[in-house]
C-alpha cells in the first residue's frame, strides 16, 4: 500500500510541476505577446487610471486627475480648458497625449526615474502610483490678459517671456478647443467630440499655434536682417543705404515698394536707424543683396531658426529659405516669400536682442514635484545661442526704442519706460495680413519681451490688435 | 506494507514559530491591501487580525492537547493560504463601485464558522477511525448532499446546479460531499480490499480485476457522470471521479485499475462531448481562446480565461504589488480566478510560493498516510490529500489554459462559505490522521530523551482499534 501511496504523491507532485510549467510559459515567456495582445485593455487602463499628477499655474491645477467612479479610478479634468488647451493638450484614451501632457508624461504618471524612491516606496508599501505635478512659469494674470486680448474668432497668438531666463509668462492662442472633450472615458463620444472639432477653421487640437504654426513675420524679420548688417561688419549705424520708393526685381516683371503710406518717401537715403523706425522695405532688400543669403541665413539661425527643440513642449523649426534667386532673396529679407517663423520664434529674436546679445532657451517649466511636494526637477535657466554681441544687441535695441517713440510702433509706448518694438505686417496670398508686433521693456534692463501675432486681419484691425496690447501686456509686468 | 520511521516528537512549539510566520504573511498581505485607504488600521483590520490569530491560538491549543503528535506544518500553511486569500478578497472589494457588495466580511465569517467545524471535528472525533463505522452511512449522505441541488432547494448559478438555498444564502453541499464520500470510500476499499484484489483474468503485463469487483469503480464512474449530467458541473465531476481512482489505487496497488478508470472517463467524456453543449463549448473556449467570436460569446466564451491570461501576464514575474494591478478586470476574480488576481499582483514568484504551499501541504497529507497503521486511514488521508492536488492542478491549469477551465475553487483562498468548511474539515481529518501516525507507539509517559537514531517500529499493519490516549 506505501508504495502505491509513494507513487500517487508522485502523480500529485506531476501535476502540480505541470502548473507550474504552465504559470512560468503564461507569465514569463507569454507575457509580451499577452501584454501587446488588442484585447488587453489592462495598459491603457494602467495608464489612464492613474492618479496622475498635476498641471499647476501659480499653484492652481489646470489639468488633474480627480477620483471617479468607473473602471478607470481617475478621470482627467482641464480647469480654465480652452485659456490653456495648448499649453496642457490632452490625455486622451483614443488620441493618446498632446504638448505636456505629452512630454511630461514620465513625471505626470509618476513612472520617472526621479520618482525611483517613490517608486520603490510604493513597492513594499503597496501605495497606489501617483505622478508628480508640474509646475508652469505662466503668470495666471498674464495669461488671462493674452487670451482676452485675442477675439474670439481671430486667429493669433500672443508669447510673454522673461528675456533673462527664457521662462515663458503666457501663450495663448486662439481658435483653442476644451480638453475635456478629449479626456472622456466613453471612446465613442471621444470621437464624435474629435470630429466635431475638426470642423472648427484655423483649429488643429493636435498643435500649439505659438509653438508649431509657421507664419510669415513680414517686417518683424528685419530685426535678423539689421543684426547680420551689424554682425558681419559690412554696415553700422553711420551707414546710409538708398531708399528709393521701388525696389526692381532682377528677373522679374515686379517691383518691391515701400509702404506709399509711411514716412519712408520723405527720404531717398536712409540709415538703419530710420529704415527701422519707418520699416522702410528697400534698403533692407538691397542690404540682403550685400550681405548674400548665407550671411543672413546664418544670423537666423543664431536666433534658433531652422533648429526643432522642446522648451519642454515641441518648438517647430522657424524656416529661412535657402538657394534664393536676387528677387526671393530681395522678398525674404522684409518676411516675405518663404520665411515662416513661430510666433515664439520672434519672441526669441526679442529676447535675445533683449538680453545682450544671449538668447536664453525659452522654458514652461518651473518645477517638477513629488507627491510629497519635494522638488525633483528644477530646470535652470540655459543659455540657447550667443545670437549677436552685447554692442550690436544694444545698438539695434536703441532702434528698436526709437521705433516706438517716433515710428510704427508709438501706440505700443508706456509713459515713463523705455520700450523697444518693431511692428510688422506680412502680405498673405488670398487672405487678409498677419499683423506682428515684438518687442521688449524697459529698454535698459529688461523684464519682459512680448510677441504678438493675428493672422488674417486688415491693416487697422491689425494695427489695434497688437502693439497697444503689447503696451497694456508691459505695463501689466512692470506693476506686478 | 513496509514500515515508516518516524520519531515520535511533538513538535507543537515548531508549530508555534510557524504559526507566528504564517499570521505575520496573512495579517501583513491584509495591511498592505489596506494601506490605499486613509487609514488602513480601522477596526475592521484589528477584528480581522485579531479574530484570525485567535482562532489559530485555540487550534493550536487544542491540537496541544488533544492532538498532541499531530503535523506542526498543515495548520500554518492553511492559516497562511487562508490569510492571503482574505487579503485578496478584502483587496477587490476596494475596487468595487461604490454599490457592489463586499464579500471579505463573509468570507471572515466563514473562515470563523470554517474553523469553528475544524476546531469541533476534533474535539467530537479525536480518532479518524471512529469514521470507518460510518461507511454506509456517509454514502447515504454522500447521495443526498449531491441529490439536495436537483430538489427545489436548488439553485442554479451560472448555468451549474450546484447550490442550495439555505435562507441565509446558497450553499455548495458538492464540497461536503467531497468528505463523505472519500469516507465511504476509504471505509468500503479498506474493508473490501482482500476481495478486490482476487486476481481475474491476465492481459499481458495487466492483471485484470474480476468483473463483479468493477461494481465500486463503476459506482464511482456513474456518480461523475450523474454530477456532470445533471449539475452541468465539469470541475465536480472531474474531482469526484480523481479521488475514486487514487484510492483505488491505493488500495490495490494495480495499474491496470487506473488504466481502467481512464478508459472509461474517456468515454463518458467523449460521451459528453456529443451530448451536452456547455461541455463542448468548455473545449472550444479553450482550444480556440483567442479567436474573436469564441472570446465574445456569452456564455461560454473564453473572454474570462483570456482575461485571467491578462492579468497573470501583467503581473509578470514579481507582480504588480497588492492593491497595484487591475485584478478586478477578470470575472469571478475573487473566487474561480482567485488564482490569476494573486498571480496579477503578487507575480510568478508569488504564486509560486502559494504552489509550493500546497505542496508542502499536500506531502504532509501523503506523509500521514504512509505513517498511519491502518488501511482506512491511508486511504482517507490519501483520498484528501490528492483531492486538494487535483482541485489545484484543475483550477491552476484552467486559468493558465494548460487545460479546459472548469469552475472550482481554489482550496482555502477563493470566495465562497461551503469550499472553506469542506477544506478545514479536511485539514481536521488530515490532523487526526497525522496525529495517528506520528504517535510514538508506547503506551504511557513519554520519555523524555529518545536514544540515539531512530525509534524502530516493527508493528504489524493490522488494524488495531486501540484506545485513544488522552
Amino acid at each position: 500500500m506505501n508504495q502505491a501511496i509513494r507513487r500517487s504523491w508522485i502523480v500529485a507532485i506531476s501535476m502540480f510541476a505541470l502548473v507550474l510549467g504552465s504559470l512560468t510559459y503564461v507569465q514569463f515567456f507569454e507575457a509580451n505577446a499577452l501584454e501587446n495582445n488588442d484585447w488587453n485593455t489592462r495598459q491603457i487602463l494602467q495608464d489612464y487610471g492613474k492618479n496622475r499628477g498635476a498641471i499647476l499655474v501659480d499653484g492652481r491645477p489646470i489639468a488633474e486627475s480627480v477620483p471617479s467612479n468607473d473602471q478607470f479610478n481617475y478621470q482627467r479634468v482641464y480647469n480654465q480648458p480652452e485659456m490653456y488647451a495648448h499649453l496642457t493638450g490632452f490625455f486622451s484614451l483614443v488620441n493618446g497625449s498632446t504638448q505636456l501632457e505629452n512630454v511630461m508624461n514620465e513625471d505626470l504618471s509618476g513612472s520617472s526615474d526621479d520618482l525611483f524612491i517613490d517608486q520603490m516606496i510604493r513597492l513594499f508599501s503597496g501605495a497606489q502610483a501617483q505622478g508628480a505635478s508640474v509646475e508652469l512659469t505662466i503668470d495666471p494674470q498674464l495669461q488671462q490678459m493674452a487670451w482676452e486680448m485675442i477675439p474670439e474668432g481671430q486667429t493669433g497668438s500672443i508669447v510673454v517671456m522673461e528675456p533673462a531666463t527664457g521662462n515663458v509668462l503666457a501663450m495663448a492662442s486662439k481658435p483653442s478647443y476644451d480638453p475635456n472633450l478629449l479626456a472622456a472615458h466613453d471612446t465613442s463620444v471621444v470621437v464624435q467630440n474629435i470630429e466635431q472639432l475638426a470642423q472648427v477653421p484655423g483649429l488643429s487640437i493636435y498643435f500649439n499655434p505659438a509653438t508649431q504654426s509657421l507664419v510669415a513675420p513680414g517686417s518683424v524679420f528685419k530685426l535678423v536682417v539689421a543684426a547680420a548688417a551689424l554682425e558681419t561688419g559690412q554696415f553700422d549705424a553711420e551707414s546710409t543705404i538708398p531708399n528709393p520708393p521701388v525696389l526692381d526685381l532682377p528677373g522679374t516683371d515686379v517691383g518691391l515698394p515701400n509702404f506709399t503710406t509711411g514716412g519712408c518717401a520723405t527720404r531717398d537715403t536712409a540709415d538703419l536707424e530710420f529704415a527701422l523706425e519707418q520699416s522702410c522695405n528697400t534698403p533692407f532688400a538691397q542690404m540682403a543683396w550685400d550681405l548674400g543669403e548665407q550671411a543672413v541665413l546664418e544670423q537666423a539661425q543664431e536666433f534658433g531658426f531652422g533648429e526643432r527643440f522642446f522648451i519642454p513642449v515641441e518648438v517647430a523649426a522657424s524656416q529661412f529659405p535657402t538657394e534664393l534667386s536676387e528677387a526671393q532673396l530681395a522678398q525674404s529679407a522684409i518676411g516675405q516669400f518663404s520665411v515662416a517663423v513661430t510666433p515664439l520664434q520672434m519672441a526669441m529674436v526679442s529676447a535675445a536682442i533683449a538680453n545682450d546679445g544671449v538668447l536664453m532657451k525659452p522654458n514652461l517649466v518651473k518645477a517638477v514635484r513629488a507627491p510629497d511636494l519635494s522638488i525633483i526637477d528644477e530646470p535652470e535657466p540655459e543659455v540657447f545661442r550667443e545670437s549677436l554681441s552685447a554692442d550690436n544687441a544694444n545698438q539695434i535695441t536703441e532702434w528698436m526704442v526709437n521705433v516706438v517713440e517716433n515710428g510704427t510702433a508709438r501706440s505700443a509706448a508706456v509713459p515713463g519706460v523705455e520700450v523697444a518694438g518693431k511692428t510688422g505686417t506680412a502680405e498673405v496670398p488670398e487672405q487678409g495680413d498677419n499683423a506682428w508686433f515684438t518687442g521688449f521693456a524697459p529698454a535698459d534692463d529688461p523684464e519682459v519681451v512680448v510677441s504678438i501675432v493675428m493672422q488674417d486681419v486688415d491693416i487697422a484691425t491689425g494695427a489695434q490688435l497688437t502693439s497697444p496690447n503689447a503696451k497694456r501686456l508691459i505695463e501689466a509686468v512692470l506693476n506686478r | 506494507m513496509s514500515e515508516v520511521l518516524t520519531v515520535p516528537r511533538s513538535r507543537r512549539n515548531v508549530e508555534a514559530l510557524l504559526l507566528i510566520v504564517a499570521l505575520t504573511v496573512a495579517i501583513g498581505a491584509n495591511w498592505l491591501v489596506g494601506l490605499d485607504k486613509e487609514n488602513p488600521f480601522d477596526s475592521a483590520f484589528w477584528l480581522q487580525g485579531g479574530t484570525l490569530a485567535a482562532l489559530a491560538l485555540i487550534f493550536h491549543i487544542l491540537l496541544r492537547f488533544r492532538a498532541k503528535y499531530a503535523d506542526p506544518v498543515i495548520l500554518p500553511i492553511v492559516i497562511a493560504l487562508n490569510g492571503i486569500g482574505l487579503a485578496m478578497i478584502y483587496r477587490l472589494d476596494l475596487a468595487l463601485p461604490a454599490d457592489g457588495q463586499p464579500v471579505a466580511p463573509s468570507q471572515f465569517l466563514w473562515t470563523t464558522v470554517a474553523m469553528g467545524a475544524s476546531i469541533a471535528t476534533l474535539l467530537v472525533i479525536r480518532d479518524h477511525r471512529i469514521l470507518r463505522r460510518f461507511t454506509y452511512i456517509s454514502l447515504i449522505v454522500s447521495a443526498v448532499l449531491l441529490m439536495l441541488p436537483l430538489t427545489p432547494l436548488g439553485v442554479e448559478i451560472n448555468g451549474a446546479r450546484i447550490w442550495i438555498n439555505v435562507g441565509v444564502g446558497t450553499f455548495q453541499p458538492g464540497e461536503v460531499a467531497k468528505i463523505t464520500l472519500a469516507i465511504f470510500f476509504a471505509g468500503y476499499l479498506s474493508t473490501n480490499r482482500d476481495l478486490i484484489l482476487l486476481a481475474g483474468k491476465k492481459l499481458g503485463p495487466l492483471q485484470l480485476p474480476r468483473f463483479r469487483d468493477l461494481a465500486p469503480m463503476v459506482a464511482a464512474w456513474l456518480v461523475s457522470i450523474g454530477v456532470l449530467i445533471f449539475q452541468r458541473d465539469l470541475g465536480s465531476s472531474i474531482l469526484f471521479f480523481g479521488l475514486f481512482m487514487a484510492m483505488i489505487y491505493v488500495a490495490t496497488s494495480r495499474v491496470s485499475w487506473v488504466l481502467i478508470g481512464l478508459a472509461m472517463i474517456a468515454v463518458g467524456g467523449y460521451a459528453a462531448l456529443q451530448l451536452f453543449s456547455h461541455v463542448a463549448l468548455r473545449i472550444d473556449s479553450w482550444i480556440n481562446a483567442f479567436e474573436p467570436e469564441v472570446f465574445n460569446r456569452n456564455p461560454g466564451g473564453s473572454g474570462q480565461v483570456v482575461q485571467g491570461l491578462f492579468g497573470l501576464a501583467n503581473g509578470g514575474l514579481v507582480g504588480t504589488g497588492l492593491g497595484q494591478g487591475r485584478p478586478d478586470l477578470v470575472t469571478y476574480a475573487n473566487s474561480d480566478m482567485i488564482i490569476t488576481a494573486l498571480g496579477e499582483e503578487l507575480g510568478l514568484i508569488g504564486l509560486f510560493a502559494i504552489v509550493l504551499l500546497y505542496i508542502l501541504l499536500i506531502s504532509r497529507g501523503f506523509r500521514a498516510a504512509l505513517g498511519t497503521r491502518d488501511g482506512f486511514g491511508k486511504l482517507l488521508a490519501c483520498g484528501l490529500s490528492f483531492t486538494i492536488a487535483l482541485q489545484c492542478f484543475v483550477v491552476i491549469g484552467g486559468v493558465t489554459r494548460l487545460i479546459p477551465l472548469t469552475g472550482l475553487t481554489t482550496p482555502f483562498m477563493s470566495a465562497g462559505g461551503s469550499s472553506l468548511l469542506a477544506n478545514w474539515i479536511i485539514v481536521a481529518l488530515l490532523l487526526l490522521i497525522s496525529e495517528t501516525a506520528r504517535r510514538p507507539a508506547v503506551k504511557g509517559p513519554v520519555r523524555e530523551t529518545f536514544p540515539e537514531g531512530k525509534q524502530n517500529r516493527n508493528t504489524p499493519a493490522t488494524d488495531t482499534t486501540r484506545e485513544v490516549s488522552a
